[in-house]
């Protein structure tokens, strides 16, 4: 038996060297992170790089083709109904059975976790209070908007109150006022001590997160908080200073900037262009030069990189060791 | 927490709720076969009768009326025009007007009253191979039974005399012969169908992939998806035979609860093909598709329509491999010919046989391509 304190120090996740293979395809190599009780945890990465297949292992869905897994101090491989028992999941597309009403359909998930009549209703009630469904619940779940739908997916995939919660691109597809609704809902919960474990393509959802990881073609290539991620020196490089120039004329300054020597990268973001520059380059030097141009400057200034940057910046490096490890 | 049924109960009420909620569905699946018993009780009629004759009597006289009144009497051919010359003949075959064409020649008279041979001459068209093996068959047996009178001339007894007797269907109707086996096809229809169908719809919505990762046991969610279908695939089979015995009067000779218990087996195999085709197919459309594919082999290969001793040897043993035509024998079995257990223990076993088969090769199939996909 666990000691409490060996409970508490316990991680909500934590996976050692997972590996998964697919005959000769490695869809999840080397992967190690852990997740501490009540982060937000953010896992990234572009479509087909190992998120859902990490999300499976996890969920004893899919068995390890190497590595350790606990989740919730369960270990995976040996008792992956005990896990199940203790997370909750909700899929991007919701998962609800469209032609039953929202009461039926939370019934359901709440019988298929076996909860006894008094705390089925308990918890239906809580549910409802808590995600506003009261006035929907003689609906079918197909009338639903796509916000209302969302909600109610959570509330299935929380009424056995798990301390774990996996939420699958929660917001595809959704108006911003219910994914602004819904990341408040996840802080209040997380308030609770609730942890999650969120897939997101929306990189402002990302630096909302406690803890973000980004996983590139089965590589985990960034693991840590965001702030902690900005200052990778990787992402920073010593001597260098990360720029914003407003101008109204970005695609023909683009162009001269990329010129500049001094300029090392840059790149367009709406009205302005973000670049990375040596940091002895003098920012009214800088103007000068695009001036020279023809190019009217409004505003230079400083910028903290970005977390989509920070992306950016390690997909390029890890790139880059791939093929001088290929040649 | 080994209880391998986990969940049964939940998807069970859930899936008796998604039956409710469709009911269109539900009516669809109950009032088709009920459609396709009154096409097949009342429209089809595997017996050939009056058959569209024409006749080209160039003799005209009274022997030859006498062996016409003959044919017409016989109810396989119906005389539907009488033509003067050998073209009108063949052109009213050709045109598809009449499938038989009788030609009594000139002398015909004469060369009977002079005992010697006459002949007449008989067109069949081929293109329907039923058809024509009735004409055939029943133009000689005239022809022979004609001669005979005139050699015997009433004057003793036939020498063999058969007398053939037809067993459990003395009248040889359609409804008897056709609605039993049309059971068997609608069970495997309604049932293949609904199964499949209800699990592709999850697998189409994501809520199968959300089951998986509840606490839910495999065998408590199959067996919670698949019992209310077996319940209505039951439902379909009192149907069937409450129609069968009181609209189209057909008499059930056998014990009917021999004939549910044996239908259990059944069921249980068609289930399994609808798991089967659902851990292949995507999407509703697909597994609409893949369902066909058990219903043609069932339909022509099990003895349904055409009888199995026409298949080609080759095939021949495919029919053993075929679900329907065991349990075709076992409804027409107690039905038609009163059969008991003892008779059909062996179709029984082989059901059983074929459905375990079936029901381990889907469940492995559903564990690897959808579970673990």
């Amino acid at each position: 038996m666990a000691t409490p304190t060996q409970i508490l120090s316990e991680p909500a996740i934590s996976a050692e060297r997972l590996v998964r293979r697919f005959g000769n395809f490695t869809a999840v190599n080397d992967v190690s992170f852990r997740v501490e009780k009540g982060e937000i945890f953010g896992f990234l990465g572009p479509n087909g790089s190992g998120k859902t297949t990490v999300i499976k292992m996890l969920t004893g869905l899919l068995p390890l083709s190497g590595g350790n897994a606990r989740v919730e101090g369960i270990d995976v491989r040996t008792d992956s109904e005990a896990v199940r028992e203790r997370i909750g999941y909700m899929s991007q597309n919701f998962s609800l059975y469209y032609d039953l009403t929202v009461a039926e359909n939370l019934q359901f998930y709440g019988r298929i976790y076996s909860l006894e009549p008094a705390r089925l209703k308990r918890r239906i009630d809580e549910i409802v209070q808590l995600n506003g469904l009261a006035p929907y619940l003689n609906r079918l779940s197909s009338q639903l908007s796509g916000g209302w739908k969302q909600r109610l997916a959570l509330g299935c995939a929380m009424l056995h109150e798990p301390k774990l919660l996996f939420l699958d691109e929660p917001t595809a597809g959704i108006d911003p006022v219910a994914r602004r609704q819904l990341w408040d809902l996840l802080f209040e919960l997380s308030g609770h001590g609730i942890t999650f474990f969120v897939t997101t393509h929306y990189m402002d959802e990302a630096e909302r997160c406690s803890h973000v990881a980004y996983i590139y073609y089965g590589k985990l290539i960034a693991d840590g908080t965001p702030n902690s991620l900005r200052e990778l020196p990787e992402v920073q490089p010593h001597g260098t200073l990360r720029v914003e120039i407003t101008t109204p004329e970005v695609t023909r300054a683009l162009r001269f900037a990329r010129q500049i020597s001094g300029i090392r990268s840059a790149t367009i973001f709406g009205q302005s262009i973000h670049a990375l520059i040596d940091d002895h380059f003098n920012l009214d030097e800088l103007r000068e030069q695009l001036l020279k141009d023809g190019i009217a400057v409004a505003e230079i200034r400083p910028l903290a990189p970005s977390l989509e940057d920070v992306f950016v910046e390690l997909t390029y490096k890890h790139q880059a060791l791939l093929e001088a490890a290929s040649d | 927490m080994t209880n391998i049924f986990r969940g049964f109960g939940a998807v069970f009420y859930k899936e008796a709720l998604h039956v409710r909620r469709d009911a269109g569905t539900l009516f669809f699946s109950l009032t088709m076969p009920l459609l396709q018993m009154f096409l097949l009780g009342f429209a089809i009629d595997t017996n050939i009768r009056q058959i569209n004759t024409v006749v080209y009597n160039a003799d005209g006289r009274r022997e030859s009326r006498e062996l016409l009144d003959r044919l017409t009497n016989s109810d396989t051919f119906h005389i539907i025009r009488f033509v003067e010359n050998d073209h009108d003949l063949n052109d009213m075959i050709i045109g598809g007007k009449a499938r038989v064409g009788v030609k009594i020649p000139v002398d015909y008279s004469d060369r009977l009253l002079h005992n010697m041979s006459a002949q007449v001459l008989v067109l069949i068209d081929g293109s329907d191979s039923s058809v024509a093996g009735q004409a055939i068959n029943v133009t000689t047996a005239i022809g022979l039974d004609e001669s005979l009178r005139r050699v015997l001339q009433d004057r003793a007894a036939l020498a063999v005399d058969m007398r053939p007797k037809l067993l459990f269907n003395p009248d040889s109707r359609s409804p008897n012969f056709f609605l039993p086996g049309l059971t068997a096809i609608m069970l495997l229809n309604v049932t293949t169908f609904l199964t499949a169908f209800s699990i592709v719809r999850e697998k189409e919505r994501g809520t199968l992939e959300q089951l998986f990762v509840t606490p839910v046991r495999p065998f408590g969610l199959l067996l919670g998806k698949l019992l209310p279908y077996l319940g209505i695939g039951f439902f379909e089979l009192c149907l069937i035979l409450f129609f069968m015995r009181f609209v189209f009067l057909v008499p059930i000779h056998g014990n009917v609860l021999l004939l549910a218990f044996l239908s259990l087996p059944y069921l249980f195999a068609a289930l399994s093909l609808g798991i089967l085709i659902s851990s292949k197919a995507n999407s509703q459309a697909e597994a609409m598709q893949l369902a066909f594919l058990p219903i043609l082999p069932s339909v022509f290969f099990s003895g349904y329509i055409f009888p199995r001793e026409t298949i080609p040897a080759i095939l021949y043993p495919l029919s053993y491999l075929i679900p329907a035509t065991y349990f075709i024998n076992i409804t027409r079995g107690i039905i038609l010919r009163g059969a008991t257990i003892t008779h059909l223990w062996k179709d029984g076993l082989a059901l059983c046989l074929i459905g375990a088969f079936l029901l381990i090769i889907a469940a492995r199939r559903f564990h690897d391509k959808v579970i673990m996909a």
